[in-house]
């Protein structure tokens, strides 16, 4: 019996020979990556949990900690211009294509701008992407100025009228300033030309208590408007993104869980809340 | 990293010192707090209540022997220290080179760790030591895994196998075979294979990094992990340990803020040892992992002997002879002097990273962060654009002459001004310094220090447990300062 299962059942008063220690789930919350103040936060809800809706409740506590903001990709009255940032290696450019290609795949026209001009290899990545699943990237010569490629991008959604031109950023830690300004950079450039409707920060499902660091700061430089939580096929659960939710007020939405472009869905609540704590 | 759980830590310990006497329920108090941290620092919580009592038990051991309250208080510091290097890997180990070579090394990791980018630096690293290492492209999956690592290889000059193009397309066991066979024939003493990223769930893929190393018998394999990784660390290096194996441990991105509390529960859980530390995006952001000075870290006690190491690599020793001379001898400090300095600064790496390091650091860490390391660029230029007499003897620079300086420099008037006013406080430190002192926080300032960074540990200074001190730096005012601290 899972976890989840077990908990509802000695909720209910239904298990009494598999008595269900407050310990275990403090521990399965906090082997979610939850945090320790968010797992003490909702097991003092619980623990004063009582009755046969017992379910229902103990989704109602790990709901509570949702945002309640909109999850779908916001309505761009014009060209919807994707921001995707992110620390490094956390799945970007990889999420950059899938998006384009679920957004391509039910009947838009997608551009892509490879405005990581840092890494190595790293425009070439996104352009083997674009041709794989047949949308233009649009780039700069060599060592351009990752702005200038936004720029110009802009200008050519702007020309050729796509419904989304989605953007590729360099992976870049947090904790370094110039890097964070060179992001709202590219922001103040793009929107010389158009209105830059949603910035999808990528959270590796992997990550831990820094997870909260990382949103924290890209919302202060670019105003982050939602996460994208990847890797969600491997053994994390992605717990912080939960804290990020209940500290933060960013909704994840949408879910990486594989290497291919079709490995990738909106975010499904249910889903993510009982994965949280599978045994 | 560790930033926080040393600000906590550091709390924790500060309370206990400053009530001097301590009790059994201080004891337990402190590791309450000490746990609290830990696992705020993903470190996982069988590998936090293990630590903790640990803590707790030598703590109440030691508790009776000792006098007055300030040792009691330097006791636990110094048993948390020793516990942290014990988990952390007790004593750093060099990768071990085969009598036959090539010594084969393997890097292995979850999706996105930082793999081709080490293998990179390691190729670097061992260059530089004098060795002959080939890279091998064996991420035939991620696109463009192959065009990054052979544009990492060519900047560190180093050659790359890449006999297939990648992108799901060539057999990454029979890359890394015949990239064993073309080593020999060419007599590369080390290989240094890349491979995709895998999840440690994926039976599959796992099975390929078996067999990758079944068919290159690799000297080390080293599992390289994400210093940002939280819980799941213990899984991960689980799978990779009972999956395809390793020797030794990679922490990378370590140059962001993430407490890396995992690094502590990878080394005690599985028993190896972390070998290196990756810490920046240049190539030459890598160094040995030293366990004594990430628990140094972690305690809050600032990594001055990383800062030494650097600065006297990056002050070549001639220059450096020549400054310790000049400053025993009682010369002038110099806008030369200040020059060189500045370089070597700029040699030694990112400024905040150096800041980072110091003594006391987290508690600035907001200012550290704020630190514009253009400012260093800016002031070189104007020095630089300045004749060798200006250099040495700023009182003749007038009008004129700071109008040519700025203009050449791209900067206006009034930078050169304020660069000259803060030369000359920072002359005004040096001579007062050589007198005893350390690093006035003037001085510090005029180049863009935050104030009070030189200014030693902070919270810590009495029960701080000795710093080795290998060498003196030859750079005045780090030496000032590491006398000092
Ligand atoms: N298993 C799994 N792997 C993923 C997922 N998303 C991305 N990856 C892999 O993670 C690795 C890094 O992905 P990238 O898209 O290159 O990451 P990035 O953030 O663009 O990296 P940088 O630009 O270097 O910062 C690649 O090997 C991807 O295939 C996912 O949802 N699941
Ligand atoms: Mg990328």
């Amino acid at each position: 019996m899972g976890i989840f299962s077990k908990f509802v059942a000695k909720l209910k008063g239904e298990s009494t020979a598999d008595p269900l220690d407050w310990k275990v789930l403090e521990e399965e919350l906090l082997a979610a990556d939850l945090g320790p103040k968010l797992t003490a936060e909702i097991l003092k809800s619980a623990q004063g949990l009582k009755g046969a809706d017992a379910l229902s409740s103990l989704t109602q506590i790990l709901n509570s900690h949702l945002s309640i903001k909109p999850r779908a990709l916001s309505d761009a009255n014009s060209i919807g211009v994707i921001l995707v940032v992110g620390v490094n290696g956390t799945g970007k450019t990889t999420s950059v294509a899938k998006l384009a290609n679920l957004l391509h795949s039910s009947g838009n026209s997608v551009m892509l701008a490879a405005a990581d001009t840092f890494r190595a290899a790293a425009v070439d990545q996104l352009q083997t992407w674009g041709q794989r699943i047949g949308v233009p990237v649009i780039s700069g010569k060599d060592e351009a100025e990752p702005a200038a490629v936004a720029f110009d991008a802009a200008v050519a959604a702007n020309e050729s009228q796509v419904n989304y031109l989605i953007i590729d950023t360099a992976g870049r830690l947090h904790n370094k300033s110039d890097l964070m300004a060179e992001l709202g950079k590219i922001r103040r450039v793009v929107e010389k030309t158009l209105p830059v409707c949603e910035v999808l920060l990528v959270i590796d499902a992997t990550t831990g208590q820094n997870g909260i660091a990382q949103a924290k700061i890209f919302t202060e430089a670019v105003d982050v408007t939602g996460l994208i939580l990847t890797k969600l096929d491997g053994s994390a659960r992605g717990g912080v993104a939960l804290a990020i939710e209940s500290a933060l007020d960013i909704p994840i939405k949408f879910v990486g869980t594989g290497e291919g472009e079709n490995d990738f869905a909106p975010f499904d609540p249910e889903s993510y809340l009982t994965g949280l704590v599978r045994d | 990293m560790f930033d926080s759980l040393s600000t906590k830590l550091n709390g924790a310990l500060s309370s206990l010192r400053s009530r001097g006497k301590l009790s059994t329920s201080d004891i337990e108090k402190t590791c309450a707090d000490i746990k609290a941290a830990l696992l705020e620092s993903d470190v996982a919580l069988s590998v936090a209540d293990s630590f903790i009592e640990l803590v707790r038990e030598k703590s109440l051991a030691a508790l009776p022997t000792l006098q007055s309250g300030t040792n009691q208080a330097q006791a636990i510091f110094e048993i948390v220290n020793a516990e942290l290097i014990e988990i952390l890997g007790g004593s750093a180990r060099r990768i071990r080179f085969t009598k036959n070579p090539p010594t084969v090394i393997m890097l292995a990791g979850l999706q996105g760790a930082g793999k081709t980018t080490l293998a990179g630096k390691l190729a670097k690293f061992y260059l530089d030591q004098g060795n002959t290492p080939l890279l091998v492209a064996s991420d035939l999956q991620r696109p463009n895994a192959v065009t990054q690592l052979q544009v990492v290889g060519e900047s560190v000059g180093v050659p790359v196998f890449a006999p297939e193009p990648g992108n799901g397309v060539g057999d990454p066991v029979k890359v890394a075979e015949a990239a064993l066979t073309f080593a020999k024939s060419k007599l590369y003493n080390m290989v240094i294979v890349d491979t995709a990223g895998r999840l440690g769930v994926d039976q599959e893929l796992m099975q390929q990094a078996i067999n990758i190393r079944n068919a290159v018998n690799p000297d080390e394999i080293l599992f390289v992990v994400d210093a940002m990784i939280g819980q799941d660390a213990v899984r991960t290096a689980k799978a990779f340990q009972d999956g395809v194996g390793f020797d030794g441990v990679v922490l990378t991105k370590l140059d962001g803020d993430a407490r890396g509390g995992a690094a502590l529960s990878i080394a005690k859980l599985t028993g190896q040892p972390i070998m290196f530390s990756s810490n920046g995006e240049k190539l030459t952001d890598f160094d040995i992992f030293y366990p004594e000075r990430m628990a140094s870290r972690i305690l809050g006690m600032g990594d001055v002997a990383t800062l030494a190491e650097q600065a006297k690599k990056a002050l070549d020793s001639e220059s450096s002879a020549k400054m310790e001379e000049k400053f025993a001898r009682g010369d002038d400090f110099t806008l030369e002097d200040f020059l060189e300095q500045l370089e070597a600064m700029s040699k030694m790496g990112s400024m905040s990273k150096l800041l980072g390091m110091l003594p006391g650091a987290g508690a600035m860490k907001k200012q550290i962060e704020n630190f514009d390391e253009s400012e260093i660029v800016r002031t070189k230029s104007i020095v630089q654009s300045m004749t060798p007499l200006e250099r040495q003897d700023p009182k003749v620079l007038n009008g004129s002459r700071r109008a040519r300086i700025a203009l050449g420099a791209g900067r206006k008037v009034q930078d050169v001004n304020s660069l000259v006013d803060k030369f000359s406080a920072a002359q005004k430190m040096m001579r007062q310094m050589r007198k005893g002192g350390g690093m006035p926080p003037a001085m510090a300032q005029s180049m863009g220090v935050p104030a009070g960074m030189g200014a030693g540990p902070i919270s810590s200074k009495k029960v701080q447990a000795p710093v080795k001190k290998k060498s003196k730096s030859g750079n005045p005012a780090k030496r000032a300062a590491e006398e000092r601290g």
